[in-house]
């Protein structure tokens, strides 16, 4: 331990070196704006910027491209709050409650939670780093297909068992948006898949952006314009020294449970191969909304339901390091790039290296640290400049809006065809809102459908078709249970209610 | 509303049977060694969302859902209004990209909502309108190097490219 210690040390020394430190501090910046971008996150700035460090001497070019990964990651929040389309896909659980808080005036607060989580789980989770990084690594491995899918059930289980909308219509939801991550190739027999209409656009598939950016981008905006009749302001937050400091009271009073669940969850599934910070942050969503004794507060501007994803999302990558670290498995499509920056840069990445290249790695670690409280300074420093657009007037900031949602659309796949596929699932999305139809579970299906549907198939064909494979294992079958609990939950609610003699839950 | 909800249900009825059939593409079933095939998910899904739509009809017909029993119109005149408008004016900036490319797009369409819709002056509206596509151009053409469609406004922009690019 002390021996560990020690290296740490020396490692934020060697962090805090003036070029280091430099370069910390523009990665931070420059992160925080590509994360806010819509269309834009830490794998677009990573890549663009990977040539860019081949100036400096490796470990303060990987610092760098670390710093980027950081900040983008705090930035995420911030255009899921203030304008409600997730900046990346990281950030998608943080529009679920960000967005009302932004709506009911409190994106201060919301910004601030957020600005808070991120440092708690980026915190937290450098120190299991730190502490228990070749352990886990192995742990994290035998997680196989069978894990994981269990894992995408729970997932989607939280959402029907405590998501308090109408059942049947989140079921909709959830297959739909499973069906959409479908669209494409069919992965295993490389077979053209649900081209609809031949249409040669659907041969790439549908980005989760499409969906996302147009429920929330225009969607949502269509459906605030109708409800508010046009004569929206976005919100009245106070900036004074006082309201900062009682918001950050209240974001530490009703975050922390959030921001403690989401750190070590976010961490954990940050570590499993083909997980990351996406599933990271919407499973401590799920799970913090169950734990919360006021579930329902959750979607409606619930602070922990802010807490939750952004703290999850840093801890998640952090802990995506971890495997690309030690084991040379990337976690995440950013660590895949950074782990290509190393092999690029002449270090193997594997057990040796924390042997071999002692300064690298914990020079590397000791920036993490050195990052974070530098992201938490900045993001909290820009936070008024976030406020102050949202007091625009709200005829300038929806046509902001709708253009962000379009340029972040195209940007993301770079084809036209996807922009008009945007606006039809903003459009629809905007109607089926109207009748009560949940449209976050869509989002959610479409960013977890591609780990799901493989891991299925894997595990379907190692156990020969057999569905007991998901109960007969150590890890996964707990998961599955847990999560065919809570799929029966709104059941056993009625049969409850009926037994008490009440109007069944549905009817309200 | 009643009416738009059981509609709508059907709607999502027939996408549902649409989705399995387009799932029968692949195969459906389990092929030994291979595991599922690769239409088996997509229709499994399609065939849970049919069901739910039954469900969604089958709350219609207890009246159970609030939409099910309310009377309020589903699009009323101001919402067919803002349809129009708004989600038409979006519509026409994309289709204007494919013409004039996302900045002469941007432009227009920025001029349209800030200055028609908002009714703002018209310095505010030139200010944004032309505030946006710079802005936009340094982000994402240069520092970004993301390419975005200029249209035929293109040699407009080798210029620009000599100087940033």
């Amino acid at each position: 331990m002390v021996e560990i210690l020690g290296h740490l040390w020396d490692g934020i020394i060697l962090s805090v070196q003036p070029l280091n430190l430099f370069l910390i501090f523009i990665g931070v910046v420059l992160g925080l704006f590509i994360g806010a971008m819509p269309g834009l996150g830490s794998v677009n700035g990573v890549a663009i910027l990977l040539p860019a460090t081949f100036l400096v001497p490796p470990a303060s070019a990987m610092i760098f491209l670390a710093a980027i990964y950081y900040g983008a990651m705090y930035g995420g929040a911030i255009s899921s709050i203030t304008l409600g389309i997730p900046g990346a896909s990281t950030a998608v659980a943080t529009v679920f409650d960000g967005r009302p808080l932004a709506l009911k005036g409190r994106a201060d607060l919301a910004l601030v939670t957020a600005a808070l989580a991120s440092f708690t789980g980026g915190t937290i989770a450098n120190v299991l780093f730190t502490a228990f990084a070749p352990p886990l690594a192995h742990v994290a491995l035998s997680f196989g297909s069978p894990e994981i899918f269990a894992l995408m059930v729970l997932a989607f289980a939280t959402f029907i068992g405590l998501g308090g909308d109408d059942i049947p219509k989140t079921v909709f939801s959830i297959c739909i948006g499973l069906v959409l991550a479908a669209v494409g190739y069919d992965e295993i027999s490389g077979a053209p898949r649900l081209v609809f209409f031949d249409i040669t656009g659907f041969m790439h598939g549908i980005n989760f952006l499409v969906l996302a950016i147009g429920i929330y981008g225009i969607g949502e905006m269509l459906w605030t314009i109708d409800s508010t009749r046009g004569k929206m302001t976005m919100t009245e937050a106070r900036l004074t020294v006082d309201g900062i400091i009682s918001s950050t009271k209240e974001a530490v009073r009703r975050g922390w449970k959030g921001s403690m669940i989401g750190s070590f969850l976010g961490f954990f599934v940050g570590i499993l191969p083909a997980a990351g910070a996406t599933p990271g942050s919407l499973m401590a969503y799920g799970v913090a909304k169950m734990v919360s004794k006021n579930p329902k507060e959750f979607g409606q501007g619930h602070p922990g339901g802010v807490a939750a994803p952004e703290s999850a999302n840093n801890a998640a990558s952090t802990g995506a390091m971890l495997p690309m670290l030690t084991l040379g498995i990337p976690g995440s499509p950013t660590t895949a790039i950074l782990l290509g920056g190393m092999v690029i840069w002449g270090l193997v990445p594997g057990p040796r290296l924390f042997t071999d290249q002692t300064e690298f790695v914990w020079g590397l670690i000791g920036s993490f640290y050195v990052s974070n409280i530098i992201a938490l300074v900045i993001n909290i420093g820009f936070i008024p400049l976030f406020v102050w657009m949202l007091r625009m007037p709200f005829t300038i900031l929806a046509p902001t809006i709708f253009v962000l949602s379009v340029i972040g659309g195209y940007a993301a796949t770079q084809d036209m065809h996807d922009i008009w596929l945007m606006l039809i699932f903003g459009v629809s999305a905007y109607f089926l809102r109207k009748l009560d139809y949940p449209v976050a579970p869509a989002v959610l299906a479409i960013v977890l459908g591609p780990i799901a549907e493989p891991t299925l198939r894997q595990s379907l064909l190692m156990s020969s078709g057999d569905p007991m494979i998901f109960f007969n294992r150590p890890i996964a079958g707990p998961i599955m249970v847990i999560a065919i609990i809570l799929l029966l939950l709104p059941a056993f609610k009625l049969i409850y209610d009926k037994m008490r003699g009440k109007k069944p839950a549905t009817a309200e | 509303m009643r009416r738009a909800e059981i509609v709508t249900a059907g709607i999502l009825a027939v996408i549902s049977i649409y989705l399995m059939w387009k799932s029968t593409e692949l195969d459906i079933g389990y092929i030994r060694g291979d595991g599922p095939g690769g239409g088996a998910w997509p229709f499994w899904l399609g065939a849970v969302m049919l069901i739910s739509t039954g469900f969604i009809a089958f709350n219609w017909v207890r009246r159970t859902s609030p939409p099910s029993h309310s009377s309020a119109p589903f699009l009323d005149d101001y919402g067919k209004k803002m349809l129009l408008l708004v989600g038409g004016g979006v519509a026409g900036f994309i289709a204007l990209i494919h013409v004039i490319g996302v900045y002469g797009a941007m432009l227009v369409f920025l001029v349209y909502y800030v200055r028609f819709l908002g009714r703002h002056g018209w310095t505010a509206t030139i200010a944004i309108a032309v505030l946006g596509p710079v802005t936009t151009f340094f982000f994402f053409d240069v520092l970004m190097r993301i390419v975005l469609p200029k249209g035929y406004l293109e040699p407009l922009f080798i210029p620009l490219y000599h100087i940033f690019l």
